[in-house]
């Protein structure tokens, strides 16, 4: 398992310019941790496009579908009701009527499901104690996270880090 | 990304900087509550427990303890659920169709709003719960099969309509403010120098760290939920008003019904807004947050949607004389001159004329003004819902459909009382809960604090983000 050090940074534009200068310098980032979200973060430390919206779409399609088949069987198969000299005995025909269950149902499966994968996916669940290298992370501080296996160059990459704006560089939680 | 004017009204006053905002939201929960939080809390909890004696009466004995009869079946029980539920479409108003238009105003008010939406549709559930008359079989109004044998619930009925967006709309609103929340329990977990704070924040904040790859993903999920919110939001008092306009009664068979609810569900939910933030600024201090600036920009929503409302109005008089259907002439004549005229009248004063007054812009920031011209709205709004329900069912189309309708005093107490139990959610709200975005609001710390602002004037060119 890696060991990390944490760089301390005040302020999210410098962080946000050095982390360019730093990886060509071989410095190993792993992430960065922020009190709001920066727009542009992600991309500098690496990750890819979420697609957390995709799968929203996709429990939305379920949910549409699930909601078809339940109108379809319960008013048109299972016990069609002759309401006003109106029957259910075609869906197509009742189709209009059912617009509002299947576009709610679509709506419940696609937000419920893509929080719930939010959620899962971000480990962020009750009972999960937090990853705090600094407890002002959530406050004004940002925090870059970054790979110093070899204790010997410890004192170097500090040096490095200081250098590129970071207020302080510190081990975890200390 | 974002460029502000320097000339536009910053939207953080006060020089605060981030550690400042974070002091300033988190001091109403880790201190300890003031004499006026007491008193709000007191008397809330005392309607509250009213409210627990009106519905035990109504369970106990019946509905017959209601003042409703076979002519006007539908009384403040049902008055009281559209007016709740109008209530709550601001929050989400503000917090997903503001977001989509990137209106960085909403930051400030998001959290309350939807708080406020969240408890409002609460409050509107127990009349729906109430007034079905036996609240222990509510199941009947899910697609299960009758008492488990073969009938089902029937999808032609706006009834179950209103059980599926109202129950859609409740669940994803509370994750809505609930995912929006956790960053904040986050801020207050890690600050907390009490044991027990630490535990319940730390429980509530879901082990949230802040990492750039969480924050992708909850920016996205925020849009995406913004997104499915602002049709979900339309479609619920759509759907609210398909229970009066799929009827065949006239004053309710009204295809104006949808947008005219929508607009007043934002109007009377924007004017709730103002009263609970209003209070809200001064008694936890946060004018610096609130500005007059955000009282403002309400306003003007709220005479937008006043002014369609009052369109609505004069639209449904003239389509009933120019329809040529006597029964339509007479519901509406009936409504302006008839019994409960009123009624009629009170809507008209307080929902078509009052609002205008926003025009002029000192009426509009003075905040005295606002906070009573809200409480005029919100008794304008729930006389729109009684005129609507009670003066179109006690004269229908048979002369022994004829009646009237008096609210009795237990109506009137669950009506009160429902308004205890909105206040102590909100109470205990604001003082548990973060009640401003705080996560969100540091935001615009760069953009739209008074020290960028000024910064902005001196050096002639506004902070621009790097992309």
């Amino acid at each position: 398992m890696s060991k990390y050090i944490f760089a301390v940074y005040n302020d999210e534009d410098v962080l946000m310019k050095n982390i360019k200068p730093l990886r060509s310098s071989g410095v190993r980032i792993k992430e960065v941790y922020s009190p709001f979200p920066v727009h542009g973060m992600d991309h500098l430390v690496g990750h890819k496009r979420t697609r957390i919206s995709i799968c929203a779409f996709i429990y939305g399609i379920i949910g549409c579908s699930l909601a078809l088949i339940m109108t379809n069987y319960m008013m048109i198969t299972d016990w069609p009701m002759d309401i006003g000299g109106k029957p259910n005995f075609a869906f197509y025909k009742n189709l209009p009527a059912f617009v509002p269950v299947i576009f709610e149902s679509t709506i419940f499966c696609a937000a419920h499901g893509m929080v719930i994968t939010f959620y899962l996916r971000s480990k962020t669940l009750p009972g999960v104690t937090a990853f705090v290298p600094d407890t002002r992370m959530t406050d004004d501080r940002f925090v870059m996270q970054v790979e110093c296996n070899d204790d010997s160059k410890r004192a170097e990459l500090t040096a490095l880090l200081i250098k590129h704006g970071a207020e302080e560089v510190k081990d975890y939680g200390k | 990304m974002m460029y502000e004017a320097p000339i536009r009204e910053p939207l953080i006053l006060g020089d605060k900087t981030n550690h400042e905002i974070t002091e300033d939201i988190c001091r109403p929960i880790e201190g300890k509550a003031n004499k006026y939080w007491w008193w709000c809390f007191i008397a809330a909890v005392a309607a509250l427990l009213w409210w627990v004696l009106c519905v035990a009466i109504t369970v106990g004995e019946g509905i017959g303890m209601w003042g409703i009869n076979n002519i006007v079946d539908w009384g403040w029980d049902i008055t009281n659920f559209v007016w709740w539920v109008g209530i709550g479409h601001a929050g989400t108003l503000i917090s997903a169709v503001l977001l989509l238009f990137r209106q960085k105003w909403r930051l400030s008010i998001n959290r309350s709003a939807e708080a406020m939406t969240i408890f409002a549709v609460i409050c509107a559930a127990s009349f729906l719960l109430t007034h079905i008359g036996r609240p222990w079989l509510p199941y009947w109004l899910l697609p299960l099969p009758n008492q488990f044998g073969s009938l089902w619930v029937n999808f032609n009925s706006p009834l179950v309509w209103d059980t599926f967006a109202v129950s859609t709309y409740f669940s994803v609103s509370l994750v809505f403010w609930y995912t929006g929340l956790i960053p904040d329990f986050a801020v207050v977990r890690d600050r907390a120098k009490t044991k027990a704070n630490k535990f319940w924040y730390g429980l509530l904040a879901f082990g949230w760290t802040g990492s750039s790859k969480n924050w992708q993903r909850f920016e996205e999920v925020s849009l995406v939920l913004a997104g499915m919110s602002t049709p979900l939001v339309l479609s619920v008092h759509t759907i609210v008003s398909m229970d009066f306009a799929t009827s065949i009664l006239p004053g309710w068979h009204t295809t104006i019904f949808p947008p005219y609810f929508v607009a007043g569900a934002i109007f009377s939910g924007f004017a709730m807004v103002q009263t609970l933030l209003i209070i809200t600024r001064k008694v936890l201090s946060l004018e610096n947050y609130i500005t007059t600036l955000h009282i403002d920009m309400m306003n003007r929503i709220i005479l937008v949607t006043g002014s369609i409302v009052g369109i609505a109005y004069i639209t449904e008089f003239f389509i009933a004389w120019y329809s040529g259907v006597e029964y339509e002439s007479y519901c509406f004549i009936n409504r302006a001159t008839g019994y409960y005229w009123w009624a009629y009248a009170s809507m008209m004063t307080c929902n078509v004329i009052s609002p205008q007054l926003f025009w002029v812009k000192s009426l509009r920031t003075n905040i005295t003004f606002t906070f009573i011209l809200s409480i005029v709205v919100n008794i304008g709004m729930w006389f729109e819902r009684f005129v609507i329900i009670v003066s179109s069912l006690h004269r229908a189309y048979l002369p022994s459909e004829w009646g009237t309708y008096h609210p009795s005093w237990v109506e009137v107490g669950i009506f009160i009382g429902s308004l205890g139990l909105f206040f102590t959610c909100f109470l205990l709200f604001a003082r548990f809960f973060p009640v401003i975005a705080m996560s969100e609001l540091k935001t615009i710390t760069k953009s739209s604090s008074t020290q960028a602002k000024r910064a902005a004037l001196e050096h002639g060119h506004s902070h621009v983000d790097h992309h």
